[in-house]
């Protein structure tokens, strides 16, 4: 088993490619239509972000990513072959970190191995990210004795423990106050450096998108379709005053139909 | 970030007592002046027809006024208990008070209607010279209501998670759960009896109804308002359908069913003595009939009081269990 996980560890990431992608729901007799025809290819390894105004589908993305809805028209391919429902090598963490209320923050991380009857094998992976989290001191803490920062850290831990080839991020900053954020923020970028997975985050905050993506893509609103697509060739740490990053700053708010008085 | 944590623990409620007295328990030597009044008062004056246990019952109060006594001096040495103890010290006083009051009212003066009012001596008797009818009745009582409740619940939390959890099957058991659920389950008695072999299976029935159906309800209530997003997270880290039930449904959604579980609880006692009271050969409410019957009202107030302390004994266990389960819960209620 250790043999397999180093193995699953060298391979690391995966390419996701979304080709032609629309989705509809429907519900209470209305459809609403959330994506249309949108097509990205994200690289393995790649850090992407995707910008665009709330309600406009982005969310739907990531669902269809994870394999948690099957796209209405169009395809979404992990390294070319079709997802056709979830699994732990692409997982989603959310704007609310959604820990498991019944379970103490070890046990909430150990879900995934033990949904899969990894648990005994790996268990020593559960002291590894827990570690990597910074929570170690925490592991028999309930979810309600955690502050926002650290439930949403207990969230990512229990997402890395499966080692995720695709980490999909839901507005995973969103409800932290604004320090708390910019930490967390770092130690995203510190996780994806040292693991190497591919990440592809949602959100609606400019500057996040820009400190942390080496792309940025922009979404109009919804029905959402893909509008403007800027490389971010900076290297980290990234200050959030680099003239270069606030010139960047200014065309994507334009993009998203802000004037530059803001 | 730890600041947090220790703010949430401070909420925990932990509360020190303080004594009031480090030395001397004043409520506990009150409490023992008025258990000698009664044990006086029991000794001292004549009883106006024979109840029995007159001396005995004299004995026992003083014996209580003699712990509190004792429990005076050295209730500060108890640790929890003693602070339990002095928590219920008014209590202990007006006790001693009732039973004086109550000794005097009926068996001393004998101002209440006599075959209705019993003194305590009465019930006192009752225990004494009745105790293995009564010992027999609580175990018939006990195994009816341990059949019915036990195969009751288990019943109901599974057709619950099912009704909860399986669209079909909510299709079809919906209506009937919503049918036959607001009708008392004594209402079935006649049909009862009429469908199985012995009474003893149709109490089993009445009981196990009358406590299944509420946990049903409230069950698949649980488990049908369960956050969509604990799903979506268990199905992204790779949990099958067992895991979603077992491991987040179910848990997700205890704490509804605790409250089914005591409201299911509490019918179950209700449904228990009507379900004695026919047919019957032994059981605490056979011998609540029974005795009114022969207006023997002594031997039904004491089968009131056992009962009462059983029923209240029950609902206290149920309150340990969901502790136990529940305590994530602390802090959210």
């Amino acid at each position: 088993m250790a043999l397999a996980l180093a193995e699953t560890n060298a391979a690391g990431s995966i390419a996701l490619d979304v080709e032609g992608v629309s989705h509809r729901y429907e519900s209470g007799g209305r459809d609403l239509q959330v994506l249309d025809d949108v097509s990205l290819t994200i690289a393995p390894g790649e850090f992407v972000a995707l910008l665009g105004p709330s309600g406009c589908g982005k969310s739907t993305l990531l669902r269809l990513a994870a394999g948690l809805e099957k796209a209405t028209r169009g395809r979404v391919l992990e390294d070319g072959k079709p997802i056709t429902g979830p699994n732990p090598d692409r997982i989603l963490v959310f704007q609310d970190a959604t820990l498991f209320p019944w379970r103490t923050v070890r046990a909430n991380i150990a879900t995934g191995l033990e949904a899969r009857g990894l648990l005994t094998a790996l268990e020593h992976r559960i002291d590894e990210v827990l570690k990597l989290v910074k929570l170690e001191g925490f592991s028999d803490f309930y979810p309600h004795q955690l502050s926002g920062g650290m439930a949403q850290r207990a969230a990512l831990a229990r997402a890395l423990v499966n080692d995720p080839k695709l980490l999909l991020l839901d507005e995973p900053f969103g409800k932290l106050d604004s320090l708390t954020r910019l930490r967390m923020q770092n130690e995203l970028l510190d996780l994806w450096k040292s693991t190497g997975f591919t990440a592809l985050l949602v959100t609606h905050d400019v500057e996040e998108a820009l400190l942390l993506a080496d792309r940025v893509i922009v979404l109009s609103d919804r029905p959402a379709s893909i509008i403007a697509q800027v490389r971010v060739d900076r290297h980290h740490p990234r200050r959030r005053d680099d003239a270069g990053l606030v010139a960047l700053r200014r065309a994507l708010l334009e993009k998203l139909g802000i004037s530059h008085d803001v | 970030m730890s600041a947090a944590v220790e703010d949430t623990f401070e909420g925990a409620g932990r509360r020190t007592f303080a004594l009031p007295f480090a030395g001397i328990w004043r409520n506990g030597l009150f409490a023992a002046g008025t258990w000698f009044l009664t044990a006086a008062l029991t000794y001292g004056l004549p009883d106006v027809i024979s109840w029995g246990a007159t001396e005995l019952f004299a004995v026992v109060t003083l014996v209580g006024a003699g712990i509190f006594l004792v429990l005076s001096v050295t209730v500060s040495r108890l640790g929890s208990v003693g602070r339990t103890l002095v928590h219920y010290g008014p209590w202990f006083i007006v006790l001693g008070l009732w039973l004086a009051t109550w000794e005097v009212l009926t068996a001393k003066l004998g101002w209440l209607p006599k075959p209705f009012f019993s003194p305590p001596q009465g019930l006192l008797h009752v225990y004494v010279t009745d105790w293995d009818r009564l010992l027999v009745c609580i175990a018939y009582t006990g195994r009816l209501w341990g059949l019915g409740f036990f195969s009751g619940i288990l019943v109901g939390f599974a057709g619950g998670v099912a009704l909860g959890w399986s669209k079909r099957f909510a299709y079809w058991g919906m209506p009937l759960l919503k049918l036959i659920g607001p009708v008392p389950a004594s209402a079935w008695i006649p049909c009862t009896f009429f469908i199985f072999p012995s009474t003893f299976h149709a109490s089993i029935f009445l009981v196990a109804l009358a406590s299944g159906i509420p946990v049903a309800i409230l069950t698949a209530a649980g488990v049908g308002q369960v956050n969509r997003s604990f799903y979506d997270v268990a199905r992204t880290l790779g949990a099958d359908n067992r895991f979603l039930i077992f491991k987040v449904a179910i848990p997700a959604s205890l704490p509804n069913v605790f409250v089914g579980l005591f409201m299911g609880l509490y019918y179950s006692f209700a449904v228990l003595v009507v379900a004695e009271m026919l047919g019957a050969k032994f059981g605490l409410g056979w011998y609540l009939q029974f005795n009114t019957a022969y207006s023997a009202y002594a031997n039904v107030y004491a089968a009131l009081i056992v009962m009462a302390l059983i029923c209240a004994g029950l609902v206290r266990l149920l309150f340990v269990v969901r502790d136990r389960l529940l305590g994530w819960q602390k802090g959210i209620l």
